[in-house]
């Protein structure tokens, strides 16, 4: 026992930067706990991953099995599981994504463990801080469970920098592998080439004052030139002014760039636990009483259809003039 | 068909947070069903009706769970008069559980009522742990789909396909009955839900629907079960325990600034950020 298994999510070149966040933590668990990281890669291309991976894990183990080619919780969650068992561990942990979320709490199931879920802190051994009410507040929970399972929130951890010697690599067999009747049926997304939100240095937020999809050009144009990624409130998602994948808040990302834009957006407090960890907020709304303001460090009342425009105009004089 | 529906109270999310003796101060909240339990009991309705014509198709059956104190009965109420048929409140304190405690509830609950479906909300917005339906899927073997913006019945009732929002967009997932949904804020758009039966063009109201005075006055009448945690022997004890509650940080107050040369510059030299 004591050693921590950390589910990793990869690319063909190595982590993602959502799985460096994810290592960060399970290197303090395992302090803790006196074990040491195992990171788990399954699916395909893992083995491929797993060199890029082992600089920043004392072991790495993957899975790889045609049954695994897409990702159920069905399948991966007892694999999870019963390497858990196998290594020892006693604390299991993934990223807050949409897989780590779907997963983990399932793995915890068929481990009896207690879960912790989108942490932002380990507090003490077992005890881990985690943000409750939209944000409004900090919970610290103590988890008895022999084995613990965690989500991580990506913003709160930063990404953990490649140890001085490799780690060991093995491969793990997938055993029996049942989907309990589901399917992988098909992935509908929009291809980008602007950063993850969870990775970016700079969010271009737009709300329902944007009015219309097309709208949003502009704002994208502001992302283009800062190397943004895009977001929105959930009011522009539900709208279908933008890809519901782009809302920020509560209950859609959780964003923690260097520099965010909120443009007419009221600042709900939904909104507000998804962005306002950010280090510099600019906020662009015509209403002077919007709550927006209250926490942004930087204000402009006015219309988006002026300032925004002007924005990237002045923006592109400074790039300019450096 | 049979739909099994948990919902939770919880703190109107409206209102302000309060810290009290180092726990939330909850005296003269509004307790209010967490909106994603009114969405699963809408995608529910949905689900078991035909929309165009309104009336429920035969053999449906809609039953409304809750696993909290006497004052939960209102919440389950509330989901009677937008029509759920019944409801069973497991009693217990809020304080004797937790996610574990819970799903074993579901679990034992899920073996008496056999329902085809459990459609959950994605998460409770007080504690935001979005985990109870993934952890009673795991417990069950069954398959889940959690975070469904959409979700389309087979014609044979015998298989779900469901758009899960997915930090890559929307991916579709099939799992056959009986099976786990948990769903998101856009389950209830127009168009969300389909069941082969209201036709495809209809198109719902934006959002969860409100109670009639006819239903409020029907749900008055219509069945509840109050049952303790023991009749189902349920024996599983809470293993996560809160030990502290802080309230963040605030944030130092910003500046309006006057003109856009000014916001630049001050991103430029001040908070060094372009
Ligand atoms: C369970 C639940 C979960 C939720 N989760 C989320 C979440 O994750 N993320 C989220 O964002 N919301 C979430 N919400 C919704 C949230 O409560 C708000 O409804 C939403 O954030 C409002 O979006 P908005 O600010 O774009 O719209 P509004 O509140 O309508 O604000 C629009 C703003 O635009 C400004 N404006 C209008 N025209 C212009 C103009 N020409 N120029 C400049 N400004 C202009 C207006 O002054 C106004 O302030 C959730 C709600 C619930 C109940
Ligand atoms: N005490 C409870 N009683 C009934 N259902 C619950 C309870 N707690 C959580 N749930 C269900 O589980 C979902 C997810 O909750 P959570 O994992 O706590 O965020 C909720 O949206 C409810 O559908």
């Amino acid at each position: 026992m004591g050693n921590v298994l950390a589910f990793c999510e990869f690319t063909s070149s190595g982590p993602k930067s959502s799985a460096l966040s994810n290592l960060t933590f399970a290197r303090q668990a395992a302090a803790a706990h006196g074990g040491e990281v195992i990171a788990l890669l399954i699916g395909p291309g893992a083995a491929a991953a797993a060199g890029a991976v082992a600089a920043f894990a004392a072991k790495v183990v993957t899975v790889e099995d045609p049954g695994l080619d897409n990702y159920l919780a069905e399948t991966y969650a007892p694999i999870v599981a019963r390497l858990a068992g196998e290594h020892g561990a006693s604390v299991v942990t993934a990223t807050a994504t949409s897989v780590g979320k779907d997963l983990i709490p399932r793995a915890a199931a068929l481990l009896d463990a207690g879960c912790a879920s989108d942490i932002s802190k380990l507090a003490a051994k077992n005890q881990f801080v985690r943000p409750i009410l939209a944000g409004n507040a900090y919970s610290t929970v103590e988890i008895s469970s022999p084995v613990i399972c965690v989500t991580v929130r990506q913003s709160e951890f930063a990404p953990a920098e490649a140890l001085g010697a490799a780690g060991a690599v093995s491969s793990a067999p997938a055993g029996a592998i049942d989907a309990a009747g589901a399917t992988f049926d098909h992935l509908e997304s929009q291809k980008s080439d602007r950063p993850d939100l969870g990775d970016a240095k700079v969010v271009v937020s737009g709300g329902r004052g944007m009015k219309t999809g097309e709208n949003f050009k502009v704002l994208e144009q502001l992302a283009d030139l800062l190397g943004a990624a895009m977001g929105a409130s959930r009011a522009a998602t539900d709208a279908g002014m933008v890809p519901a994948d782009w809302q920020v808040g509560q209950t859609g990302k959780i964003v923690a760039p260097n520099l965010y834009f909120a443009v007419a957006i009221s600042g709900a407090i939904q909104h507000l636990a998804g962005m306002k960890g950010s280090k510099t907020i600019v906020a662009i709304n015509k209403d002077k009483e919007a709550p927006i303001f209250q926490i942004a460090d930087y204000g402009i009342v006015g219309e988006w259809e002026k300032a925004v425009p002007e924005l990237i105009e002045e923006i592109k004089k400074v790039k300019a003039s450096r | 068909m049979k739909i099994l529906v948990p919902i939770k109270r919880v703190p109107d999310p409206a209102l302000k947070t309060k810290v009290k003796d180092g726990a939330i101060d909850l005296t003269g909240a509004n307790w209010v069903v967490n909106p994603f339990d009114e969405y699963a009991v809408e995608t529910a309705l949905r689900l078991l009706e035909n929309g165009e014509a309104g009336a429920r198709v035969a053999g449906a059956e809609i039953v409304v769970v809750t696993i909290g104190p006497e004052d939960a009965a209102q919440q389950l109420r509330s989901a009677l008069a937008t029509g759920a048929d019944r409801a069973i409140r497991v009693d217990a304190e809020d304080k004797a559980l937790d996610a574990g405690v819970v799903v074993a509830a579901l679990v034992q609950i899920i073996a008496a009522e056999k329902p085809d479906l459990v459609i959950l909300g994605k998460q409770a917005v007080d504690g935001d742990a979005n985990q109870v339906g993934q952890m009673l899927a795991g417990k069950l073997g069954w398959a889940q789909a959690t975070f469904a913006a959409s979700v389309e019945l087979a014609a044979d009732q015998k298989s779900v396909l469901v758009g899960r929002e997915v930090d890559a967009g929307v991916e579709y997932k099939r799992i056959g009955t009986p099976g786990i949904l948990t769903v998101d804020l856009r389950i209830v758009s127009p168009h969300s839900v389909k069941n082969n039966v209201t036709p495809a063009t209809f198109a719902y109201p934006d959002g969860p629907r409100y109670a009639s005075l006819k239903g409020i006055m029907a749900a008055k009448k219509k069945p509840m079960d109050v049952k303790k945690l023991s009749d189902y022997g349920v024996t599983t004890t809470p293993v996560t325990r809160e030990v502290g509650i802080e309230l963040p940080a605030a944030r130092a107050a910003g500046q309006i600034v006057a003109d856009i040369p000014t916001l630049v510059k001050k991103l430029a030299d001040e908070a060094k950020a372009i």
